[in-house]
């Protein structure tokens, strides 16, 4: 049947299973948009196409489907390259469709004209550009293979206006994807298998690593069992989290630059890591020359690029997770660990007094307390937390207690402030039965707020939580740690919040007592509308442990004695 | 040391854009980089050279075989293998001069490609010791002009990609003209 470019890329998106794509019109992209209305795919109206992405993403995040982005040529397309490259550096599965002038025009700086491809290359895992109708079945097709296999990735599909408005025959089946040189499915070698096992029998006091890969492959009951039958204690990654329920006896809890102390020393104190689906990223392994001296090596990983790349390892398995675990668990013998996790359960000692409900009430408000409360009071229920980049991530990371896989959000990698308001709107969307909560800074939150209105347009009911410092402040943080506390443009004049919110139509309220934030979180979870709570907190907070860029891994600034001082003490 | 990787790539517009790019990023240094035609029109071949250590060269492999246009992949450093240079030189050689010029050529087996009345141009194939050698004698009379093509390198023997039974990745790609992958 002959169809227009424009006609063929919806029919190939609905193919593939999408139901929702987040995009900003613009001339370049028209002709697509004018054929939307044949399509039974649901457009959202982003009010900027950073947002488009995040959504995409957080799309992709909360589901684990193709997320999709639609914006125009020009600057509709540069603006969707820091969503682009979050995807990317967090392995998100999201295809871009951008707009492009005519083929005849291209390389003449047409107006809106931007080399969108040439831009993205290296913050994609693939991109191309499509000047004839009759390619783009297979090209769209092939995207969409590319961005979900193996490590998933970015896609960008930049299609010329006369692209979308030629007509050609359109036949599904025979546009099968051509990727000869692509190899997503790689697997280890029986000897390499032989390797781990025997690491994972001697070893003494060994550490499981669970990263983001665990939640991506979908292995997280192969993670469990192994964990189980092994008897070995797991740290996660910020992106791991929720991959090994929190509340499980060997979860150790987070680790790296803002992870619990007892981890972190437990990592340098291990025999044997075995990384799981992470990637040695510099916040989690400190300085490289002093990281986890003592302990062999084991790293499974889908991407072979990653292995010896920070921190080389003794044995490497490439392939994907589960799979390989499935492979691995028959042969895993049960080792009694108990002197290790006792060893460990010593080195929590004290500092295993997390349990900030105990501090009295002196009258402040700590994001501790806000983030606590919140998690106290969804416990148990279908919840998913997306939040932005800074203190109040690492805060969520440390005393929101994940149990399962896709209730965390977050930009990890790339760390994006504006990044969780949009991701939540993409998670809302993919998981409208989930209740999802935004928690932001002032400073992220001022970056995409404008997407406010996108979650009133869409009546979606997502809870958003400021946490208000009037600081941008881990940037103050860093400031005050290693700048000899010149706090140069960290503080914030910020707008009313509440007004603000009220401006779009969005029930708000602020909160500046710790005996209101439990009454306030009830209020928003009861009200069936989006809600923003502006939890007005102490403003020079700080996030504790901490390890110093460049710092050994046990190398940690430790809270003030007594632990949370500001709270006691006050 | 000097590793020499052949990479058969994917012949559509902007691959040698993400290779170059690649390599830029990840901050992996390259020595020469050549391309061309094969054998098979859909493929092109690369051989490019990069002063690295051999866990370097393993990452450089994974991350060339992450590009989804790159097929495949080998480092011939330790296999027994033809590596070749091609220069032309262009040497001042006044009237004296030009029978030791020519003289020293003939030495090293290079061929005159262009006589002028102040100048010699010679065109010399080579492993690269042999055409620094060259260069190295010449350089007296002076060089005006010299351009170098860098390493085309191909394994000894019968051996190829497509005969390894390991190598799976069979260069067969469909010719696109409306598909330009990052121009």
């Amino acid at each position: 049947m002959t169809k227009t470019g424009a006609q063929i890329l919806w029919e190939c998106l609905e193919r593939e299973g999408v139901k929702h794509v987040f995009g900003y019109p613009g001339g370049a992209i028209l002709p697509a948009y004018d054929a939307l209305k044949h399509s039974d795919i649901h457009h959202i109206l982003v009010r900027h196409e950073q947002g488009a992405t995040h959504m995409a993403d957080g799309y992709a995040r909360a589901s684990g489907e193709v997320g999709v982005a639609v914006a125009t040529s020009g600057p509709g397309a540069t603006n969707m390259v820091t969503g682009i490259a979050t995807a990317m550096l967090d392995s998100s599965p999201i295809v871009c469709i951008t707009g492009q002038v005519g083929s005849k025009l291209i390389g003449s700086d047409a107006f809106q004209e931007t080399d969108i491809t040439g831009i993205t290359l290296p913050i994609t895992k693939h991109n191309y550009l499509v000047t004839h109708a009759d390619q783009l079945a297979r090209v769209l097709r092939e995207a969409f293979y590319v961005a979900r296999s193996g490590r998933p990735g970015p896609v960008l599909v930049d299609i010329t206006k006369d692209a979308q408005q030629s007509s050609c025959e359109f036949n599904w089946e025979a546009a099968r994807p051509q990727l000869p040189g692509y190899r997503p499915d790689l697997s280890p070698e029986e000897t390499e298998y032989a390797q781990a096992l025997e690491l994972i029998h001697k070893a003494k006091r060994p550490l499981i690593l669970a990263g983001h890969g665990i939640i991506v492959s979908g292995a997280m009951a192969e993670v469990l069992t192994l964990a189980e039958k092994a008897g070995i204690p797991v740290a996660l990654t910020l992106l791991g989290l929720g991959a090994f329920p929190a509340s499980h006896p060997l979860n150790l809890g987070m680790m790296g630059m803002h992870g619990e102390a007892w981890v972190n020393h437990a990592i340098q104190e291990a025999d044997l890591l075995l990384a799981l689906g992470m990637r040695f990223d510099d916040r989690v392994t400190g300085n490289l020359k002093t990281y986890a001296q003592d302990a062999k090596k084991i790293h499974i990983e889908i991407d072979p690029a990653e292995i010896n790349k920070n921190v080389k390892v003794d044995v490497a398995l490439v392939g994907d997770l589960r799979e390989v675990l499935k492979e691995l668990l028959p042969r895993v013998e049960s080792v009694d660990h108990t002197e290790w996790l006792d060893s460990i359960d010593k080195l929590k000692g004290d500092s295993a007094v997390r349990d900030v409900q105990k501090l009295p009430d002196n009258g402040h408000l700590y994001a501790a307390h806000v983030i606590n409360d919140l998690w106290r009071e969804t416990r148990g229920s279908n919840t998913v937390v997306v939040t932005d980049v800074g203190q109040h991530q690492m805060w969520e990371a440390q005393y929101f207690k994940h149990e399962k896989a896709r209730s965390l959000i977050t930009s990890g990698g790339l760390g994006t402030m504006g990044f969780a308001l949009p991701a939540a709107i993409g998670a809302k969307v993919a998981r409208p039965e989930a209740e999802v909560w935004v928690i932001v800074g002032d400073g992220g939150f001022q970056m995409t707020m404008s997407e406010l209105a996108t979650i009133v347009q869409e009546k979606l009911k997502i809870n958003i939580a400021i946490i208000n410092n009037g600081f941008l402040g881990m940037v103050r943080q860093w400031q005050e740690f290693f700048y000899e506390r010149n706090y140069e443009a960290t503080p914030l004049l910020n707008p009313n919040f509440v007004k603000l919110a009220e401006a779009y139509g969005i029930r708000s309220m602020a909160v500046t007592e710790r005996s209101q934030v439990l009454p306030s979180v009830r209020a928003a979870r009861d009200h069936d509308g989006a809600v923003l709570l502006d939890f007005k907190v102490e403003q020079e907070d700080t996030v504790y442990p901490m390890v110093a860029a460049g710092a050994s891994l046990n190398d940690m600034i430790r809270r003030p004695s007594p632990i949370v001082e500001t709270a006691a003490d006050e | 040391m000097l590793n020499i990787f052949v990479v058969y790539v994917e012949n559509k517009p902007g691959v040698l854009t993400r290779v170059a790019s690649l390599f830029r990023r990840r901050a992996f240094n390259i020595d020469s980089l050549t391309v061309g035609r094969t054998e098979k029109p859909e493929v092109s071949r690369m051989t490019i050279t990069v002063d690295t250590n051999p866990d370097q060269a393993k990452r450089i492999e994974a991350n060339l075989y992450n590009l989804v246009n790159v097929l495949l992949v080998e480092n011939i450093t330790h296999e027994p293998a033809i590596a070749r240079d091609l220069a032309m030189i262009k040497v001042a050689a006044t009237h004296e001069a030009r029978s030791h010029v020519l003289e020293l050529a003939s030495v090293f087996r290079a061929r005159v490609v262009d006589v002028a009345p102040e100048s010699l141009t010679i065109e010399i194939t080579g492993g690269e010791d042999k055409i620094d050698g060259l260069l190295e004698v010449l350089r007296p009379y002076g060089v005006v002009e010299m351009v170098r093509t860098g390493i085309v390198a191909m394994r000894r023997g019968t051996t190829s990609p497509s005969a390894n039974p390991n190598q799976t990745k069979t260069p067969q790609v469909a010719a696109d003209e409306g598909v330009s992958y990052s121009v």
